[in-house]
C-alpha cells in the first residue's frame, strides 16, 4: 500500500499516476482466526484496526454482508459532537472527539474532519437553564462549551429566522470542537489502515448461522463458508437483534427503527456550523457539505422497521422544521433521500459489552449517535475484546445496566426506544 | 406511506395513528419478582418480519388497535381493536 504524502502525490503527478497501490486486498476468508468481526461498519472497521493497532492482535477477520460502508455508514449526517450529559457517556464521546481530532493523521487518510462548531438554539429561558447545565457538564470533563447570546448568534449566522414568532430564538449552546467529517472516507481509512496491519476484510460474507458449543460460541457459518474464531464480536446495530437471535440468546433490549436523512443539490457556502433546532415536537440539524449540498434530518419515522425506506410524513415534517428556522432554503431542491435502520435501545444509549457467552462480544444499540462514536467505540470494543473486562468508562454500557437500575437516559424520555430520537 | 384499515373509521394514512409499539407483550402481576418486570419492560423480540403491534387511531375514533404488520415490507395483515370487549362487540355487529 502506498502511503499518502505530499512527496507521493507530486511525484506521481509527474510518473502518469501510475505508482498507486490498491488501497486494501480483497482475501480468501481463512478458516481460523483470533477474532473475527461481524460487520464491517465503522465500529467494526474501527474495532479491527484498534485490536491491531493498540492490542497485537492482527489475525482478525471484518465480516461485511453487502460493501464496506454501505450499511449505516453510508446512511447518516456526518455530525460529530461530544455534547453528551451523563456519566459514562460524557467521558466516553469526549474521547471519541479526541479521536477524531487526531484521525487523520493516525490513519493517513484524510476523513475531512472539519471542526466547524455545532450550534443548538434554544427557544426558551428554560432551554438555556438546561443547556447551562449540561454544557457546564460537559466542561467538568474537559470538553468544551458555551452559550452564545443573541448578538453572537446574529453575528455568526445572521440568515436564521429570527422573527418567528412561534420559535423565538434567544440564543445557542456551542460546541466549538464539533463538526462532520466525509463518512466514507472514515470508513476507507479505517479498512486501509487495518489491512495494512494484517486485518482481512471479507466483503459480500454474510453470517448465516453462529455455533455454539455450550457456553461458548465457536464460529460462525457465512454465504462464504464457516470461519472459526477465538473471539467474536458482533458490530451490526440496525440488525443486533437477528444476529443475537442466531446465537440462540433470545431478546436484547432493542428496537429497530429507521432514521431519514437528506441532502439537496449543492449551493454556494451558505452555513458555516452544524446547526440544530429542537423545541417540542421540533427536531431538525443541518450543516453544508464541502460539495455545497445541504445534509440535513429530522425524527426517526416512529413505527418500528427493517426496510432501509423512509416514509413522506416525515420528509414533510423536516421541511417545515427546515423552513422554521432557514427559510431562504425554501426553494432549494433536494438532491437525495436516505434512510438508515437502527437500533434504538431502551434508553438510548449503546452497548459494548460481554455476553452469557464467554467468547463473544457485543457493540449494538446505537441510536442516532453511531457515527460521531466510531473511533471510541473501536477503541473500547477492541480493549474489551483483547482483555476481556470492560473499561471503567463503558462499565456501565452492559445489557444488566437496567437490572442495576442504571438508566444512562440522556433525554429523560423513559423505556421506549422510539422516543430516544 | 402505510395505510391502516380502522375497523371503525375506515382506511386512513398512518399519520392519523401514533405508534404505540410491540403488541405482544404482556405485563406480570403487579407483585411479580422485578425480573419478570424487567423482561416485559426492557427486553424487546424485535421481529423481522410479521409482528402484532398496537396503533392509536389518535386522529380518528382514538380507540387503540392491534395491528398485524410486517417490519420489513410494511405490508398489514390484519387490524382488531386492542379492547377485548370492543372487539367482541364489533364481531357482534358483523
Amino acid at each position: 500500500m502506498t502511503r499518502f504524502s505530499a512527496w507521493n502525490v507530486i511525484r506521481n503527478g509527474f510518473t502518469g499516476q501510475r505508482g498507486w497501490s490498491r488501497q486494501w486486498r480483497d482475501p480468501e476468508p481463512q478458516a481460523e482466526y483470533d477474532a473475527i468481526i461481524v460487520g464491517a461498519g465503522l465500529h467494526g472497521l474501527a474495532t479491527a484496526y484498534y485490536l491491531a493497532k493498540n492490542h497485537g492482535i492482527s489475525r482478525v477477520a471484518v465480516l461485511e454482508k453487502g460493501w464496506l460502508g454501505g450499511g449505516n455508514a453510508g446512511r447518516n449526517t456526518t455530525i460529530v459532537r461530544s455534547n453528551y450529559m451523563m456519566p459514562g457517556n460524557r467521558e466516553f464521546y469526549e474521547h471519541s472527539l479526541r479521536l477524531w481530532e487526531e484521525l487523520s493523521h493516525e490513519l493517513n487518510y484524510n476523513v475531512m474532519f472539519s471542526q466547524r462548531a455545532h450550534v443548538s438554539l434554544f427557544h426558551s429561558p428554560a432551554a438555556r437553564d438546561a443547556a447551562a447545565r449540561r454544557y457546564n457538564s460537559m466542561r467538568l470533563t474537559g470538553s468544551d462549551g458555551e452559550l452564545w447570546d443573541l448578538d453572537t448568534l446574529k453575528r455568526e449566522i445572521p440568515h436564521l429566522d429570527y422573527n418567528n414568532a412561534r420559535f423565538p430564538i434567544i440564543g445557542a449552546a456551542v460546541q466549538r470542537r464539533a463538526g462532520t467529517a466525509r463518512h466514507d472516507a472514515v470508513a476507507w481509512g479505517y479498512a486501509r489502515a487495518a489491512d495494512a496491519l494484517g486485518v482481512d476484510i471479507i466483503q459480500n460474507c454474510e453470517v448465516t448461522g453462529v455455533r455454539r458449543d455450550g457456553a461458548r460460541i465457536v464460529g460462525v457459518d457465512t454465504s462464504r463458508g464457516p470461519i472459526d474464531g477465538k473471539k467474536i464480536g458482533f458490530a451490526v446495530a440496525g440488525n443486533s437483534s437477528r444476529l443475537w437471535q442466531m446465537a440462540g440468546l433470545g431478546r436484547l433490549p432493542i428496537e429497530s427503527h429507521k432514521l431519514q436523512a437528506f441532502v439537496s443539490e449543492p449551493l454556494k457556502p451558505l452555513l458555516d456550523q452544524v446547526v440544530v433546532f429542537g423545541v417540542g415536537g421540533a427536531h431538525f440539524y443541518i450543516s453544508q457539505s464541502d460539495k455545497g449540498g445541504m445534509v440535513f434530518g429530522g425524527d426517526i419515522d416512529w413505527y418500528k422497521s427493517y426496510a432501509q425506506k423512509g416514509n413522506l410524513p416525515i420528509v414533510q415534517d423536516t421541511a417545515e422544521a427546515a423552513m422554521s428556522i432557514l427559510p431562504c432554503l425554501g426553494r432549494v431542491r433536494l438532491l437525495r433521500h436516505w434512510s438508515g435502520v437502527m437500533d434504538m435501545s431502551m434508553d438510548g444509549s449503546p452497548f459494548i459489552c460481554k455476553t452469557p457467552l464467554d467468547n463473544l462480544y457485543l457493540n449494538a444499540g446505537w441510536n442516532y449517535g453511531g457515527f460521531k462514536a466510531s473511533p471510541a467505540s473501536g477503541w473500547y470494543f477492541a480493549d474489551l475484546i483483547a482483555n476481556d473486562r470492560p473499561h471503567e468508562v463503558i462499565a456501565n454500557h452492559d445489557l444488566k445496566r437496567f437490572e442495576r437500575g442504571v438508566i444512562i437516559d440522556e433525554r429523560g424520555a423513559g423505556p421506549d426506544p422510539k422516543l430516544h430520537g | 406511506m402505510i395505510r391502516i384499515p380502522c375497523p371503525f373509521c375506515g382506511e386512513r394514512d398512518h399519520s392519523e395513528f401514533s405508534y404505540g409499539g410491540d403488541g405482544s407483550i404482556e405485563y406480570p402481576e403487579l407483585d411479580a419478582p422485578a425480573e419478570q418486570w424487567h423482561d416485559a419492560i426492557f427486553l424487546r423480540d424485535n421481529i423481522r418480519g410479521m409482528q402484532t403491534e398496537t396503533w392509536q387511531h389518535s386522529s380518528g375514533c382514538r380507540l387503540w388497535l392491534l395491528v398485524e404488520r410486517d417490519t420489513l415490507s410494511h405490508e398489514i395483515r390484519s387490524v382488531r381493536p386492542a379492547h377485548a370487549g370492543i372487539a367482541q362487540a364489533l364481531e357482534a355487529q358483523r
